[in-house]
């Protein structure tokens, strides 16, 4: 017979309530009538994901293990279920923007239509817009919060599920350019599919290795010297799968493809959200189960590290599309999380944990604030995403140039923002684990990135504005509550960081 | 008096008065200006109040203010002067109200409203004010690199034809630096952590470290190729020409007037007192720099057909001079060094401002566009000259005090490098004087010409050449003299370097101790300390 594990309730509230939210949200789809659903949807979504950042924040100080071991709740877990719903929730204020396209919704209607037929030209100027997007993201938010706190590979397996599949979906809903964005789902599918196969397939050689699935008993049973070979390449397939959900060089190539042709706020979330999900999991799985063969995983995160920022800082000059070149950057910036991932002993000593939970607090905010910026400057055809159609916009919108040009500097890692801070924070927890020569690679990067960075800037303020330029859309109450929360926050943490890296630094705890 | 927040208000009054200027509505330009203008001047008068309160003989460094900033990284939020830092914020105060002077008009020509240039032009003060005033190396890094952003904006938005290009380019060389160094502040760091038991960025606990010396080196290297770039010595320099050439006339002023200085004064503040034994070790090699920087960037000021490219360049050339006085490791040199740095500000900014103004009447930044003005603008030549006697050091103006300072302070420990680097005033005299011959006297020729028209300056040059003598005389330059605004710039400047020229022991009584001081940390000073 089996028995019921122990469930700690108030410790799970916050993933109950953005689950039980998704559920409700399945339900009004079927069963609201249409025109109030767009309002509903958004609402239910907002109290999910609002109501589980309150909880984690009430939580705070919480270390336990729960659901017959399955769960961790621990300062780490909670720290990034906050920043995950707090994202996620501006996410959906994203979504929730329906003054900006003349079509009301960045969503298309009907994805079951085929793209260009009749019906579909119909669609897209109707004021009718589709709601299943709401659940569909909350489900992966849920799915985000679940994988940071799994304590069990095949609860963080389940995880990486509920939250890719929404993803792949929502990913091809976008309004035009359909096909792009299909192409973009199918790809992500195809490569995420792959890639789940990597994590299962090292699962199951670890629990081969190690007869078990929970990370505390892998630890136990784990290799000192790291001569099993079995437990290495179950390892090594673990974090491949890992490192593809994080868009890690070189396991990013779907990065750029999916980043341009998902919907932007779509784009925006898993920029944001999905990077703070996969470097939770990768934390605690290299810190909590293998933290003990730290040399066996080392130098493949060293290379790996290397890898993401070089190619990342290299193949962003060449993008002529904001929305490539800003996926190009997440590459380079997962590296610089890399960096800072590298900058914890194998026994959990050193500031590295907190810097790399305080980096992602921080790119998810600058990144998610960007893409936003990046929905407001439209022409006939959508979003314009072009990086000539942004010269001369400085002269044209002074305020959404300025505000674009505080993120860019932020992403450069320029002092006074919180771009530097973060990058500050990693760095500093990587030389003090030694790791010297890769900060050394990780600033040149820095510097090459910068440049790419720097080019978006001279456009807008340096160019003589382009004749027939695109127009920047007066954003509607939910995009401007995005920008002017990142854009406050990227300042906030770029002058007074204070607060919140000591928030980091105290919920730097694993429990395993 | 010295509990009184000066350095606190001396930066926050020009970031607000920045955020108030961009905040005016779109018409208000005369009011944007007016309100730059009272900033400065209030931050020129908190300058010599701070001064007032500053006691030279007293702790090293005074009118100290210090917050917890980012407890977790252990750096506060603390500022303090010594005489060295004292001496250019005062620099900062003169220069920057003359710069809003000098942009009145310049300013509207540009392609952004001016309250976006006078903004700019306020932040970029408080950052500077920052970068001296910080006694806590992260707080000075933030300062280093924040200070990029409006001088970026600044070239960017109201320079020249090329200044996307120097814009760019000057951003980049800055942030490369300022990365490299940002590994050794780290690094710096966790030594502190390893020695002290807690990572700590005040100056005074960093100041204290044993550190080996091989780290010594790297970090002394981090920290030097940053401040190298920013000074510029040679042959990390190519960034300031094309800034320099391409920045608006009050940019070029504070680039090279004071951004620059930030070079030096790392220099003198963070690699020597934190690095000794890497600064005895590699000062060979940097005076090898300064000295060839001294020859190279002079000669090739004299190949120089654009003005303002010039200036840059002999700017360059003045920085080796500088470095050398530092590096020479003598409380006379590196008392001249500091003194250098002001008064090359104030002789290079009278330079920039009074060839802007050259600018501004002809259009066109060649030499070879002018010719004979001083008969029709003996004001605007006058103040040429004298920025131009002071640039090339001629006894009675404030260089000459300090280069010669420089020079004898420099020649009992370094003799070879000193007598090599005396040739560098010879070739000063030379590109000078050309430059304002060239301009100011003989026939009038070039843009200025009464009936040039837009494509005339080759025809006249080319009738120059034939006929010279048959046309000059019944061709009149259609230039005018400096207006009141503009006397009003330039006027403070030559004042200063004239009353510099033969009064400098206020100055050098605020900046020795400091120096000293500084030395002690490095304990090479082999005397020469009794003037």
């Amino acid at each position: 017979m089996i028995e019921v594990p122990d469930l700690s309730f108030a410790a799970l509230a916050p993933l109950l309530l953005v689950l039980g939210a998704a559920c409700l949200g399945v339900l009004v789809e079927a069963f609201a009538p249409r025109d109030v659903r767009h309002p509903v949807q958004v609402a239910i979504a907002l109290v999910g994901t609002g109501g589980a950042l309150v909880a984690t924040l009430l939580l705070a100080g919480t270390h336990e293990v729960t659901a017959g071991g399955a769960l961790a709740v621990d300062g780490a877990a909670l720290f990034l279920q906050a920043t995950i719903a707090g994202l996620g929730a501006l996410s959906i204020l994203l979504f929730a923007e329906r003054s900006l396209d003349p079509a009301r919704s960045a969503f298309v209607v009907s994805a079951a239509v085929p793209a260009g037929s009749p019906r579909d030209r119909e669609l897209v100027t109707t004021p009718r817009v589709q709601t299943e997007v709401y659940p569909l993201a909350t489900f992966a938010i849920g799915g985000m919060m679940l994988f940071v706190a799994a304590n069990d590979l095949l609860i963080m397996f389940v995880a990486l599920e509920v939250l890719s599949l929404p993803l792949y979906l929502i990913s091809g809903m976008a309004r035009r350019r359909r096909l792009l964005s299909q192409e973009a789902a199918v790809k992500y599918f195809l490569l995420g599919a792959f890639a789940s196969a990597f994590f299962l397939y090292g699962l199951a050689l670890v629990y081969g290795a190690t007869g078990s699935v929970r990370l505390s008993d892998i630890r136990a049973a784990g290799p000192d010297g790291g001569g099993d070979v079995l437990l290495v390449l179950g390892l090594a397939l673990l974090v491949v799968g890992l490192l593809f959900k994080a868009s890690v060089a070189p396991f990013h190539t779907w990065t750029p493809d999916v980043y341009q042709g998902a919907p932007t706020p779509v784009t925006a979330f898993m920029a944001a959200c999905t990077k703070v999900a996969a470097f939770g999991a990768i934390l605690r799985l290299l810190y909590v189960a293998f933290g003990t063969a730290e040399w066996t995983w080392r130098p493949l995160v060293y290379a790996v590290a290397i890898v993401s920022m070089v190619v990342g800082a290299v193949l962003g000059l060449t993008q002529t599309d904001l929305k490539r070149m800003l996926a190009y950057s997440s590459v380079a910036h997962a590296g610089f999380l890399l960096t800072g991932v590298l900058g914890l002993g194998g026994g959990g000593e050193g500031s590295g944990l907190a810097a790399t939970m305080f980096y992602l607090l921080t790119y998810g905010l600058t990144t998610l604030g960007a893409f936003a910026v990046l929905t407001l400057v439209r022409d006939g055809d959508g979003e314009a995403t072009h990086l000539s159609q942004w010269a001369g916009l400085g002269a044209r919108s002074p305020l959404t140039a300025a505000v674009m040009t505080l993120f860019l500097l932020a992403l450069a890692g320029i002092p006074l923002t919180a771009g530097f801070t973060g990058k500050f924070a990693v760095f500093r927890a990587a030389i003090e684990q030694g790791a010297w020569p890769l900060v050394v690679v990780a600033l040149l990067a820095s510097a090459v990135a910068a440049f790419f960075y720097l080019r978006v800037i001279v456009l807008m303020y340096f160019s003589e504005p382009v004749a027939d330029g695109p127009t920047v859309g007066v954003p509607g109450v939910p995009t401007t509550v995005v920008l002017a929360v990142t854009a406050t926050a990227t300042l906030a943490l770029g002058i007074l960081p204070g607060a919140v890296l000591e928030l980091a630094e105290q919920a730097a705890i694993f429990v395993g | 008096m010295s509990d009184f927040p000066w350095l606190l208000l001396m930066i926050a009054l020009p970031a607000v008065g920045a955020a108030v200027v961009a905040a005016l509505p779109r018409g208000r330009s005369l009011l944007a200006k007016q309100v730059a203008l009272g900033v400065s001047l209030a931050v020129l008068l908190l300058a010599v109040l701070a001064t007032l309160a500053f006691d030279p003989d007293g702790d090293r460094f005074q009118l100290t203010t210090s917050v917890s900033w980012i407890p977790d990284f252990g750096a506060d939020f603390a500022l303090g002067v010594d005489g060295i830092a004292l001496v250019m914020l005062l620099l900062i105060g003169v220069l920057v109200p003359l710069v809003v002077g000098a942009s009145w008009h310049e300013a509207d020509t540009g392609p952004r409203p001016p309250r976006v240039f006078f903004a700019w032009l306020l932040l970029l003060e408080a950052m500077m004010v920052g970068v001296f005033a910080a006694v806590d190396v992260l707080l000075f890094y933030v300062f280093f690199e924040a200070m990029l952003v409006p001088m970026y904006f600044l070239i960017g938005s109201f320079g020249g034809p090329r200044r996307q290009y120097a814009a760019v380019k000057f951003f980049l060389y800055s942030l490369v630096g300022g990365l490299i160094m940002l590994a050794a502040v780290i690094g710096l760091y966790v030594v502190s952590t390893s020695q002290l038991g807690e990572g700590t960025f005040a100056f005074d606990a960093l100041r204290q470290l044993d550190i080996d010396p091989d780290v010594q080196k790297l970090l002394f290297l981090g920290f030097f190729v940053a401040f190298a770039i920013k000074a510029p010595l040679v042959p990390f320099h190519t960034w300031l020409p094309d800034s320099g050439a391409e920045a608006p006339i009050g940019g070029a002023v504070l680039l090279v007037g004071v951004l620059d200085k930030v070079g030096t004064f790392g220099f003198l503040r963070y690699c020597l007192p934190l690095f000794p034994d890497a600064s005895r070790f590699f000062a060979p090699f940097v005076l090898v720099l300064a000295v060839a920087g001294i020859l190279y960037a002079a000669l090739l000021a004299m190949g120089q057909s654009d003005m303002k490219r010039l200036v840059s360049y002999t700017s360059i050339s003045h920085f080796g001079f500088i470095a050398l006085g530092i590096f020479a490791f003598t409380t006379e040199a590196g008392t001249g060094a500091v003194l250098y740095m002001v008064n090359h500000g104030i002789a290079t900014g009278l330079l920039f401002l009074v060839v802007g103004m050259l600018i501004a009447r002809g259009g066109s930044r060649e030499i070879g566009d002018y010719g004979g003005v001083a008969r029709h603008a003996p004001k605007l030549a006058g103040a040429f000259l004298v920025a131009g006697l002071a640039s090339l050091a001629l006894p009675g103006t404030n260089s000459f005090v300090s280069e010669f300072l420089v020079l004898i302070g420099s020649f009992p420990e370094r003799p070879v490098f000193t007598v090599v680097a005396t040739a560098g005033i010879i070739l000063a005299a030379l590109y000078i004087l050309l430059m304002y011959q060239r301009t100011m006297h003989g026939p009038p020729r070039g843009v200025l010409l009464a009936d040039a028209g837009p494509e005339a300056p080759q025809e006249a040059q080319q009738a120059h050449g034939a006929t010279a003598t048959l046309t000059a005389p019944t061709r009149t330059l259609r230039v005018t003299d400096l207006s009141r605004r503009e006397l009003a710039v330039v006027a403070p400047l030559v004042a200063l370097i004239i009353g510099l020229g033969v009064y400098p022991q206020p100055l050098l009584d605020l900046i020795e101790p400091a120096v000293s001081a500084t030395l002690s940390d490095v304990g090479t000073d082999t005397g020469g300390t009794d003037r």
